[in-house]
């Protein structure tokens, strides 16, 4: 089943001269580990921010399991899709555990449940409930921090999850770990996941298909291994070639 | 002078309660009628730069005019008593609440809002889930503030009949009683510190959070 479909999407933001966007389409199955690559202002982040409509396209239409997103309340859609951000995604004054709350709350849930589902997904990301429940975010470290933004995206079990660069501010050794278990997390599940990232390592390793996108228009659709096969053009051949001189991909 | 102050202790002891408590419950009054004006004024200016520059310089301006000055202004308007001290320790304090409450939300950040948008708060829960707890320290500091000036100028109400601590100093001073001059003046600075302890206490607690 196609996840997330893009028809013909434009967007040109005010002060810009260039589109953002320039007349994407895109088809992603269900299930996938989409990672999304391209340097900054490519128009990377402004096409997972249309899929939770946090920005809307000038033009085109985007379906989400087949219903057009635009026929659905954005408030409503938003608490059905995971969303994790870079950094600073965590409400500084509410502690780990109601952070991770936060849409159960919105959506009412039993409270036995809540508690529940929080110590789970404190295990599912490898931290201890007893030792973080409580904690507020300004007691942890940059990577527990995104653990805790991962567990607070997971909890509501979406069919699909945006990342946007999740771990661009985390030393490489604990990106290194944090890459792995969200790897394991997204094989052990059907949710389909799109990874906005600008490392090419990255979205190499992770993704089971990476978008390669410049000035609002994507190169390439496809597998890792056929992407460092057979790069689509020159700015894809080159892109892999710059990779490889920091330390081979 | 010691015996002087123990004296009106021991003779006038529950008057000096009264005078106390006259003092706490019209600083009290006036405090909260500004928070209920400033703190919905900055949050309805705050998104507009030059309405919030408008509600700003107006009650600064009106700030301006000493507070002994408004008193007098205000009494052919309402006469003596408490209403005028009110209001006239009202208009004193809703500059530094109102700046504040402005401040507050102007410097949220961003990227919280967005994840509040993203995560699907509807706009009320943004409100009162993120925007407002985030917001409130800075509002805070301005309300604590706005306590310590209220306090300290209550005095001068009492010149215009609304009783409080400031009838020992003006009494002190007529009838050149240095012991009531002492107590009346050691009394409004010992209060207005007892209660930037409280509140700097307060506003510890609740910024908790900020620290590792």
């Amino acid at each position: 089943m196609t996840a997330v479909e893009f028809k013909h999407i434009n967007k040109q933001f005010k002060n810009s001269a260039y589109p953002a966007l320039n007349d994407v389409s895109v088809n992603i199955e269900e299930g996938e580990f989409v990672t999304i690559l391209g340097s900054s202002g490519c128009g990377k982040t402004t096409m997972i921010k249309m899929i939770n409509r946090l920005y809307e396209p000038d033009s085109g239409d985007i379906l989400l399991f087949g219903k057009n997103i635009r026929d659905e309340n954005p408030v409503e859609l938003r608490r059905k899709i995971g969303y994790v951000i870079q950094q600073v995604g965590l409400f500084p004054h509410m502690t780990v555990a109601d952070n991770i709350a936060t849409i159960p709350k919105i959506l009412k849930w039993d409270k036995l449940k809540i508690k529940e589902e929080t110590d789970r997904m404190l295990r599912l990301v490898q931290l201890d409930p007893d030792e973080f429940r409580s904690r507020y975010p300004a007691q942890l470290s940059g990577d527990q921090q995104q653990r805790v933004g991962l567990a607070r995206a997971l909890i509501a079990n979406p069919r699909i999850m945006l990342l946007d660069e999740p771990f661009g501010a985390i030393d490489a050794i604990n990106r290194e770990i944090l890459q792995n278990e969200l790897k394991s997390i997204h094989e052990k599940s059907k949710c389909t996941y799109l990874f906005v990232t600008h490392d090419i390592r990255e979205a190499l390793k992770l993704g089971t298909k990476v978008i390669i996108m410049n000035e609002g228009r994507i190169l390439q659709y496809a597998a890792p291994d056929e992407i460092v096969k057979d790069p689509a053009d020159d700015f894809v051949a080159n892109l892999l070639k710059t990779a490889d001189l920091k330390g081979g991909a | 002078m010691i015996n002087d102050i123990i004296g009106y202790f021991q003779k006038s002891g529950s008057d000096y309660l009264s005078l106390l408590w006259g003092h706490i419950s019209i600083s009290l009054l006036s405090l909260l009628i500004a928070m209920a004006i400033a703190i919905p004024l900055g949050i309805m200016v705050y998104r507009s730069k030059i309405a919030s520059v408008i509600a700003e310089r107006g009650f600064g301006l009106l700030r301006i005019v000493p507070s002994l000055a408004v008193l007098i202004i205000l009494i052919p308007i309402m006469g003596t008593g408490v209403l005028p001290s009110v209001t006239a320790l009202t208009i004193l304090a809703i500059p530094a609440i109102l700046i504040n409450t402005i401040q507050a939300f102007r410097n949220l950040s961003p990227a919280m809002l967005e994840a509040a948008d993203g995560m699907g708060m509807s706009k009320t829960q943004s409100f009162f889930r993120v925007k407002l707890p985030l917001a409130f320290p800075l509002m805070f500091a301005g309300i604590r503030t706005a306590a310590i000036e209220i306090i300290a100028s209550a005095t001068l109400a009492s010149y215009i009949g609304a009783g409080g601590l400031g009838d020992l100093i003006f009494t002190g001073l007529s009838l050149m009683r240095t012991s009531l001059l002492i107590i009346g003046g050691g009394s409004v600075a010992i209060l207005s510190l007892l209660t930037g302890l409280i509140l700097d206490l307060i506003y510890k607690r609740i910024t908790r959070y900020q620290r590792a």
